[in-house]
């Protein structure tokens, strides 16, 4: 099953290798990870989705993390009330010249940004299950490429 | 304004702030500088023959007192060599500060001569580690590396110092305080644990005290013989806790789990109640995990959270320092809230004369290894510090050798490293000279830093080395008698004379085959004021009993039970 937990660590070098390191040694698994600076810049946040079997798993995962020098404080979003926002682009290949988003152009959550004789970009930045729903519609669409940022998240 | 003062003489002053008496190392090119600040220095520095030795030496430096053992090496294969003594100090919680050379700044990352990326390679085998760029960062790594070494659950601490900060000035003050927002060991127990866990007590008629090496580490000894002595319950030590509890006391059980007693491995197994004071119930403690201590509640008393419910769910945790949660617990009791153990102390007494710990005396044509220990035992009166190797030895001093006092039982125990017990004894015996230092090694591993024979020879230390020769790699080859019918694949050793060897580093040696010659034998050892490396020719076939067979119930043993 996927949690969303978040440490807040130093922001130094190497933190970074710490954590993805930590992971790879107890073979837990990173479903997603962003990081970037808090508005303290001595502190980073790190937004990790991981796949935990169990609960036992998961809370070692929360000690593991904590137990290293360099983090702060470890949050588990698994039973408290948060927002979460992924941020995905999207190049859609134009067999014709037109190409018709349908439903999605009406969704607020996507934004084209890019629109060139042979393809599409565009953004889609929205929550984990808005995120099942515009991935639906986008089935028919021929995708050239997809990128996307990982899970963030804040609690309510 | 603050004296200027060069890296090296930074890290030197440092140390010296942090009390470091002694370091254990070997030089190269990235620490000349380091070197040269310390020629002439009021810290005495060894030389070991190569950086693991000099690992294990601060190590056996560190189990023996309690400190934090200190050990420098070069770039790159310094410190590649320094790593399994790392890795085996973070394995079993010593307290250790590793010092490393390092190309200089503007070179690393470019494959530069003897480098390696340390931090890299040390990541996931020490407490913490730091790659030191800037010099007005020095002092305060070091402060802090002695901190988080010394403090909350013990490790190694690893300190890269490039070759260039070792030659650049700054001013020098050494910080008072360390500050770590992000560290902050909990040492007390939360009272409401506390209640939870006197509840589940008094409810137990079948209690059990693990005491593992969190005993040994917070020095906790003499609370846990308080608490266990209150709520009458017998006491088991793992290998790592051995001397944590005294082995002379009635309620004292011996080692459980793999080569544990038969006695600890039913009590545990019939237990309601197993609390755990700094056991972190390793894989060789518990057998089959579904199996072990199948009725039994668990109270787990710890300082590293990640110990709790890894390997077996706790219903009762207790995060904190062994030694302050103890003594809240033996002082919370309420005796008339006991139940009777009557019964219970009568079960465990039965077991005990049921199956006692032994060996086969008779009808053997070389001497028995159980016996030699048996004998130092006697003839130290248990107070020796006993370093062992790896393997049978290692087994047979943790089963023959009653262990009464804490830090005088050093035995690589989560890593399992051969080549251990030697160099760090001479750690052990630096530290405690006047203390009778002793090693049980195997002919195999005896061999994997016998180039500390060197190290023994040039400063006079009188470490007694007890090989006890069987002329294979006796562990393995006991799986391989047991499980693979007796193929002995790379498991027989064509070994050296091991008295030439020793007479030629400048040792004393001496051999003994004969049952006849043991006592006398040991007597002239302990007696020598020099280190003497004995050379005892053991029954090669002889097996470390009782044994369970590995991922097996704990109390289905093989030997010991008939």
């Amino acid at each position: 099953m996927k949690h969303t937990i978040q440490a807040l660590v130093e922001n130094k070098f190497g933190v970074l290798a710490r954590i993805a390191s930590l992971f790879s040694a107890r073979g837990y698994n990173i479903a997603s990870l962003a990081v970037g600076e808090t508005q303290d810049p001595t502190v980073s946040c790190m937004t990790i989705v991981v796949n935990a079997q169990d609960e036992g798993i998961l809370e070692q995962i929360k000690k593991q993390l904590h137990k290293l020098i360099d983090v702060v404080t470890v949050i588990d979003f698994t039973r408290r009330e948060y927002i979460d926002r992924e941020l995905i682009l999207v190049k859609l290949k134009k067999d014709k010249k037109q190409l018709d988003l349908g439903k999605l152009a009406k969704n607020k959550s996507v934004r084209v940004i890019e629109d060139k004789k042979d393809y599409k970009i565009i953004e889609i930045c929205a929550d984990r299950s808005q995120i099942e729903d515009i991935f639906k519609n986008l089935k028919k669409f021929k995708i050239k490429e997809l990128v996307r940022t990982g899970k963030i998240a804040m609690g309510k | 304004m603050n004296k200027k003062l060069k890296g090296s003489q930074i890290i030197i002053e440092s140390l010296k702030k942090e009390g470091v008496k002694v370091i254990f190392g070997y030089p190269g090119g990235s620490v000349i500088p380091l070197f040269d600040s310390l020629y002439g220095e009021s810290i005495k520095f060894y030389l070991a023959r190569h950086e693991q030795g000099a690992a294990h030496m601060a190590d056996g430096y560190a189990r023996s007192t309690g400190e934090v053992g200190v050990c420098v090496a070069t770039s790159g294969p310094g410190a590649t060599n320094l790593t399994t003594g790392i890795a085996t100090a973070y394995m079993d919680s010593i307290p250790m500060v590793a010092i490393t050379g390092q190309v200089k700044t503007s070179l690393i990352g470019n494959d530069a001569f003897q480098e390696a990326d340390v931090t890299g390679i040390t990541r996931s085998i020490s407490k913490h580690n730091y790659l030191v760029k800037d010099i007005k960062e020095l002092a305060k790594t070091i402060k802090e590396a002695f901190y988080i070494a010394s403090t909350g659950r013990p490790g190694p601490v690893v300190i890269d110092l490039p070759v260039d900060i070792q030659m650049q000035e700054a001013e020098f003050s050494y910080p008072e305080k360390v500050e770590l927002r992000s560290y902050n060991p909990t040492l007390f127990g939360h009272p409401g644990q506390i209640k939870k866990a006197l509840r589940t007590i008094y409810k137990a008629k079948k209690p059990v005290v693990i005491a593992g090496g969190g005993v040994v580490s917070s020095s906790a000894n003499k609370e846990t013989v308080d608490f266990a002595k209150k709520i009458k319950a017998p006491v088991t030590a793992t290998l790592m806790g051995l001397g944590g509890f005294p082995a002379k006391e009635d309620m004292f059980l011996g080692m459980p789990g793999m080569h544990g007693t038969v006695y600890a491995n039913m009590a545990i197994t019939d237990s309601d109640l197993l609390i755990s004071i700094g056991c972190r119930f390793d894989d060789r403690i518990t057998g089959k995990v579904d199996a072990f201590a199948p009725d039994a509640k668990i109270i787990h008393i710890d300082i590293d959270p990640t110990s709790i419910s890894k390997n077996i769910k706790v219903d009762v945790p207790i995060v904190g320092d062994a030694k302050n949660i103890l003594g809240q617990l033996t002082q919370e009791i309420d005796e008339k809230k006991l139940p009777d153990l009557t019964s219970w102390h009568k079960k465990i007494k039965e077991w005990k004369s049921k199956y006692p710990l032994t060996y086969d005396q008779k009808k053997r044509v070389r001497l028995m290894p159980q016996y030699i220990i048996e004998e130092i035992y006697k003839q130290t009166k248990g107070k020796a510090i006993v370093s062992t190797e790896v393997g049978q030895n290692q087994m047979w001093s943790a089963q023959f050798y009653k262990f009464n006092y804490p830090h005088k039982f050093l035995s690589s125990g989560g890593l399992g490293t051969m080549g251990y017990g030697f160099p760090a004894a001479i750690g052990a015996k630096v530290a405690n000279p006047k203390k009778e230092v002793i090693v049980v090694a195997g002919d195999g591993s005896f061999q994997m830093n016998i180039q500390e024979l060197a190290t023994l020879a040039t400063y006079g230390i009188a470490v007694k080395v007890i090989i006890l020769n069987n002329n294979c790699l006796g562990m393995v080859r006991q799986w391989q008698e047991i499980f693979y019918e007796k193929r002995y694949s790379a498991t027989p050793l064509k070994n050296p004379d091991f008295v030439k060897i020793a007479q030629g580093y400048g040792v004393k040696g001496l051999r003994i085959k004969k049952k006849t010659e043991v006592k006398k034998a040991i007597k002239e050892i302990l007696e020598s004021k020099e280190a003497v490396v004995a050379d005892f020719w053991i029954e090669e076939e002889e097996n470390v009993f009782p044994m369970v067979p590995a991922g097996e119930a704990i109390n289905r043993m093989i030997g010991g039970m008939a």
